[in-house]
């Protein structure tokens, strides 16, 4: 718990990084930087997560588990995504996501 | 002298992030996203949970930033702008993200937290790794297996789409 502190002022700081990495989402076109955008929402809810476990239940430590598991899922996300990435540029050269409705077929 | 610091770190996160997500060059962006995530490190040291800012700054700042810049350079020159968006799809955009974050943040507001005033456990690395592979109570044995063999199959998925096709 940080002194001086309210719940409410790390949750509003979380929330306002959500909501960037939407923007980030929505209005960017290459997949890269959709992904970065991505990693900007799961970070914003690992803290939400730690908050919460600190400041409403710090007898146990479920929510500083869970961080701890989708910090690992979002590395191997990552990985993921970006051999995704690289094969697309590879056969397209370009990794806009308007150019790649080929994947479907 | 804390709820400076806590101000201080706050202005750093909101501020980079926004950067993140309208810079124009690539690369730049990511080297932001490295600055957000090394204060939420540092919300994690000021909440005293040592071992997961630790894991932060090495998984993300240390293993996902860096592989993000690999992939930045195998796929574009340095240099390049990014293309812009159209105004009105941006507009747009920052139109709804406007609205849902208010209505979040109204929520939150409104309602009434209730602290704990109870002592936190220990949380120390050896606590940590004995509640992780424990059994009983509150052990996470399970998800974590599971964990591990999903990064195995994540692993490999990795290196069999980037493989290159033999002709």
């Amino acid at each position: 718990m940080i002194e001086g502190i309210d719940i409410q002022h790390i949750i509003i700081v979380s929330t306002l990084m959500f909501f960037i990495g939407v923007y980030g989402f929505m209005s960017r076109k290459n997949l890269i930087t959709m992904l970065m955008a991505v990693e900007l929402m799961l970070n914003s809810i690992n803290i939400n997560f730690v908050a919460f476990n600190r400041y409403l239940h710090p007898e146990n430590m479920q929510g500083h588990f869970y961080s701890l598991f989708i910090i690992a899922i979002a590395a191997a996300e990552a990985a993921v995504a970006i051999s995704i990435i690289i094969n697309l540029y590879r056969n397209l050269h370009s990794i806009d996501v308007e150019d790649v409705n080929k994947m479907k077929h | 002298m804390e709820t400076i610091i806590f101000y201080i770190i706050s202005a750093i996160l909101i501020v980079f992030s926004v950067l993140t997500v309208t810079t124009n060059k690539i690369l730049r962006a990511a080297v932001y996203l490295l600055f957000t995530l090394v204060a939420t490190a540092a919300f994690y040291f000021m909440m005293e949970y040592e071992f997961l800012a630790a894991v932060q700054l090495t998984v993300y700042a240390g293993g996902i930033v860096v592989l993000i810049i690999f992939s930045i350079l195998l796929t574009h020159q340095i240099n390049m702008n990014l293309e812009k968006s159209d105004k009105l799809k941006k507009i747009s955009s920052a139109l709804i993200v406007l609205l849902g974050a208010i209505i979040v943040i109204f929520t939150i507001s409104k309602y009434t937290f209730i602290p704990s005033s109870e002592v936190g456990t220990d949380t120390s690395v050896n606590a940590i790794g004995r509640q992780l592979l424990s059994y009983g109570e509150a052990g996470y044995i399970l998800p974590f297996e599971v964990i591990s063999i999903l990064l195995l199959a994540a692993m490999i998925a990795a290196i069999i789409i980037a493989k290159k096709e033999k002709e």
